[in-house]
């Protein structure tokens, strides 16, 4: 009886999979390619400016941050960003745009729910674990080289 | 020259994360949290830095970048101030973007209305 459930559970198992949309894994890839490549290049752009207004190679990263994550969340505001992610899935979703993004859409819908709750917790909906997880790999790969080189 | 590496690097990263995100299990924000983890891994191995070099904008806009970020502003102070530089340096050189995200994010929260 039980092999007789379990024999059904598989087979019922391997027809939710047989009917599972295929996920169009090609297409996704190209989309991921060429949306990441737009935003980069869109960075590249924003770096070159500041580069020839005086700015080191090294110095430009940093404010050309500031104004893609402005970027994004404006974006996001607007409603615009959500079609980027819609079709270019982790080609909008990976560019530090995105990130703005992943801050902001809850933010937004979770507005009604106070400014304390609502928008001030959701926007480290991603932004916590990834701060979290970023920092303290950081840290580690620190003392791990401080440890082995001397120097961080 | 950049501008081609820039955007050819900052793709094919974007790849990379869409097979991973595709190919297994793991929503978008397990994915993003993944990548700064790499990021950080790459920046202290020493071999995100010539990605930089070459690519620009294509290996810092990507979130690998963040994580290659916190690594180098970490080795940055720890030249200056020592072991207090692994507590120091990261958010130091993270701040412009963490601030922006906070600042910019809380500012279009506040105005925009979510659309349907």
């Amino acid at each position: 009886m039980h092999q007789e459930d379990s024999d059904q559970a598989k087979a019922y198992q391997q027809l939710v999979k047989s009917n599972q949309p295929k996920k169009p894994i090609v297409k996704n890839v190209l989309l991921a390619f060429l949306y990441g490549g737009m935003i980069s290049l869109v960075g590249q752009g924003i770096q070159v400016a500041f580069i020839v207004g005086g700015m080191s190679k090294e110095d430009a990263t940093s404010p050309t941050t500031v104004v893609l994550i402005g970027l994004g969340a404006l974006l996001t505001g607007l409603g615009w960003y959500d079609q980027l992610t819609k079709h270019g899935g982790m080609g909008a979703t990976l560019p530090i745009t995105g990130f703005a993004n992943a801050m902001v859409a809850p933010a937004m819908e979770f507005r009604r729910e106070g400014l304390v709750m609502g928008v001030g917790v959701k926007l480290f909906t991603v932004a916590g674990p990834v701060l979290v997880y970023g920092l303290s790999a950081a840290f580690v790969v620190g003392v791990v080289r401080y440890l082995v080189t001397g120097v961080a | 020259m950049t501008f081609v590496w820039a955007f050819v690097v900052g793709g094919l990263l974007c790849v990379i994360a869409q097979l991973v995100l595709d190919l297994s299990s793991l929503s978008p924000a397990h994915v993003l949290v993944l990548f700064v983890v790499i990021g950080a891994i790459l920046g202290g191995v020493g071999l995100y830095r010539p990605l930089v070099a070459f690519a620009g904008a294509g290996a810092t806009v990507p979130l690998p970048g963040f994580g290659y970020t916190l690594v180098e502003g970490i080795a940055t102070a720890v030249k200056t101030k020592g072991l207090l530089g692994l507590f120091t340096g990261g958010l130091t050189a993270a701040a412009g973007g963490i601030k922006a995200s906070v600042i910019f994010g809380l500012t279009v929260a506040l105005i925009f209305k979510p659309k349907a």
